[in-house]
């Protein structure tokens, strides 16, 4: 037996015992493959959501009657062999009993498409004055256009418009999620930690917002917002109105955990080394079951997307000339239209897509919450 | 028990009273009344309305009192049961509610049959199933189910049955029986269109339900009481059946209450896409033009509904599991 032995090799329960709560959570996450993917998915989107201009191939609001509906040019990668994207040129003809504008593909002509190609001026973040847009046709002096998910009754780019639209409603259900947790965690809280009299009128208060019928409430609330409120007020108060009868689950959630947390050994030994009550709950409580509350809001954000998208389409919630995907769709709600420009309906499959995603994610981090389960 | 379901009852019309305040107050909110929204309807489409005439008609509808006057006016005829005239259709509310909400329970209640015939059978398969290739799938149409917001499965299904069929799949009657008085034709014409809907509203729920059986049901396939049975010889059906089947159902029918109300309120936008004779348009319509009488009766019958539903889920869940705590003073 020698007195040196060797260093014992760094094993994997080594590992895992050392580590951080987050870090356990994070690598259970990652075992949950779907997802990551859809993690991923919705990183993309919020990207998207940072500067939608520059994913932008032409002004979201550029009208051009004679460039209604327009179908979707589909984009090729490779010209023969070499990488070199392009879309077919189109053709218009009016056809003569209907007037309407009839798009035939035009295999003679090739449209190249390049990556930072210069289109309409915009602010990059808001800031910095710029014209460069990730994609676009190559040169647009000859009045090539790119449109790579076609045009709708108004000639207006749909691809432009659904990233302007991504923006709106992907905010819209982090934002109003975000008031949800506040006032869940503050309310909930108050509720679970102080109890008696305060907990008696939260709980009622809960139990009646919870005891309203959610959609036809909404409804009439947002059919009362007042007709001549900029998008920036309507956009606000969409969010309340989504948030607040949003922040009941989570409310009891959170006053559940104080309860029970209240009783615990490690409160009660914090409370005798004389911690104040706020490093209490803010130090020694909350990060208990802080991973429980970040699943349960990305599973309610979905909620929120679905409910905005649905009153929009209805024309009560977000109003053109604002794009919201729900806005979006209601062009496609006439159904003569759809027939005859499908690809209308396109918003609607981004809509499934980031709802997916963040129900996949949400279960994921709902199973990952918890790292010391099994 | 009795004790518990008594004190539910008499917190009702409380509850029923703050929710008709609340209700009156929302659908008062919009700046202006009916009739501002009325002269400015005429005004687009060319005609007019003069001055003395709109007041002579605000003071008929009595939209010049206070506003607690006209609730209390409000009040008063809902006491004597009388859900008062909707200003735009010029007709009694109870009439105009009245069938339309028929309809909308019939498709609730078919859409509610089609949810359950359909997830209970395919969550029990997918629990003593797990990890197989029909598991996979319908965890996918799940998670497409739950993720499709309902109107655009309409919007998908009109578009479909339209281009490819040449079918139009809105309303719930043929042309000839929009108007007729009920009768036997009639109804089988309502149920050759109303299964669409029905199915459209029930997906998202199914989805729900479908998992939700699964999970509990795979609870409970892991208790002894089950290895005991399979020991004992009993057939892998059976088995499932008799017990962990109907233990995992329990939770399920206790929160039909509350999946009633949600169904009514779903409906609302389905309606509006597929214009189904409900009450969804009904609704949309008094609260764009501030029919406000209409509005709040149609907002408070959803509350009672809701209130009903909720009260009905937690007698059933106290009752069926003695495990829950009742609150007794």
């Amino acid at each position: 037996m020698s007195v040196l032995a060797p260093a014992a090799p760094v094993t994997a329960e080594d590992r895992v015992s050392v580590a951080s709560n987050w870090r356990l959570v994070w690598w259970r996450f990652r075992k949950h493959r779907l997802a990551l993917v859809s993690a991923v998915v919705l990183v993309g989107l919020y990207v998207v959501v940072l500067c939608p201009d520059f994913f932008s191939t032409e002004d979201p609001e550029a009208t051009d009657a004679r460039l209604a509906f327009i179908p979707i040019q589909r984009l090729h990668v490779f010209d023969g062999l070499r990488p070199s994207p392009w879309v077919p040129g189109i053709a218009g003809k009016r056809n003569p009993t209907t007037l309407r504008m009839q798009w035939q593909v035009d295999p003679s002509r090739k449209i190249p498409v390049r990556f930072f190609v210069t289109g309409y001026p915009y602010r990059l973040l808001g800031l910095v004055p710029t014209r460069i847009h990730l994609l676009g046709a190559a040169s647009n002096a000859g009045g090539e256009r790119l449109h790579l998910l076609g045009t709708d009754r108004l000639g207006r780019d749909q691809w432009s418009r659904l990233v302007h639209g991504t923006r709106t409603s992907m905010t819209i259900g982090l934002t109003a999620v975000t008031f949800s947790v506040i006032l869940g965690v503050l309310l909930g809280g108050i509720s679970g930690y102080y109890g008696g009299p305060a907990d008696a009128v939260i709980q009622r208060l809960i139990e009646l917002l919870q005891s309203l019928p959610t959609i036809p409430i909404w409804l009439a609330l947002t059919a009362a917002l007042p007709r001549d409120w900029t998008p920036q007020q309507v956009f606000f108060a969409i969010t309340v109105i989504l948030s607040l009868v949003g922040w009941t689950t989570l409310g009891r959630e959170v006053r559940g955990r104080f309860l029970a947390l209240r009783e615990e050994d490690f409160v009660l030994a914090a409370e005798l080394a004389g911690a104040s009550q706020r490093r209490i709950i803010v130090r020694h409580m909350v990060p208990t079951f802080l991973s429980h509350i970040i699943a349960t809001s990305t599973l309610a954000i979905p909620a929120m997307i679905i409910n905005e998208t649905s009153l929009s389409f209805l024309g009560l919630g977000i109003r053109p000339p604002a794009i919201s995907w729900g806005v979006l769709l209601q062009e496609a709600q006439n159904i003569q239209t759809v027939a005859l420009a499908p690809w209308l309906l396109v918003p609607g499959a981004v809509v499934i897509l980031s709802v997916l995603a963040f129900n996949l994610v949400g279960d994921g981090l709902r199973d990952a919450a918890d790292p010391y389960s099994q | 028990m009795t004790r518990y379901v008594l004190k539910r009852l008499v917190l009702l019309p409380a509850l029923l009273f703050l929710f008709s305040v609340t209700v009156f107050a929302i659908v008062q909110a919009p700046p202006g009344d009916f009739l501002t929204t009325y002269v400015a309807t005429l005004a687009s489409s060319g005609s007019s309305i003069s001055a003395e005439q709109v007041d002579a008609l605000r003071r008929e509808y009595g939209l010049d009192q206070p506003v607690w006057i006209q609730y209390l006016r409000w009040m008063e005829n809902l006491a004597k049961g009388n859900l008062g005239l909707s200003l735009e259709y010029q007709r009694p509310n109870a009439e105009l509610i009245g069938e339309r909400l028929v309809l909308t329970m019939i498709l609730a209640l078919l859409s509610f049959v089609f949810t359950w015939v359909v997830a209970i059978p395919a969550g029990i398969y997918s629990a003593m199933h797990p990890r197989s290739v029909v598991d996979y799938v319908l965890t996918v149409v799940n998670y497409v189910g739950v993720a499709t917001p309902n109107f655009m499965l309409a919007l998908v299904l009109m578009w479909g049955a339209f281009a490819y069929f040449g079918m139009s799949v809105t309303g719930l009657f043929s042309p000839d029986f929009v108007e007729a008085p009920w009768s036997l034709a009639r109804v089988l014409d309502l149920l050759k269109h109303v299964w669409l809907p029905a199915v459209v509203l029930g997906v998202a729920g199914t989805a729900r339900l479908t998992r939700v059986m699964r999970a509990n049901l795979l609870d409970e396939l892991n208790k002894p009481y089950v290895t005991t049975a399979r020991a004992k010889g009993l057939s892998e059906w059976r088995l499932v059946v008799r017990y962990p089947a109907r233990l995992a159902l329990n939770p399920l029918v206790s929160t039909i209450g509350w999946y009633l109300p949600a169904l009514f309120s779903g409906s609302l936008i389905v309606a509006t896409v597929m214009n189904l004779p409900n009450i969804g348009p009904l609704l949309l319509r008094a609260l764009i033009n501030q029919d406000m009488y209409l509005a709040g009766s149609i907002l408070l019958i959803y509350c009672f509904l809701t209130i009903v539903g909720t009260l009905i889920s937690d007698i059933l869940l106290a009752w069926l599991d003695p495990r829950i705590r009742l609150e007794e003073g």
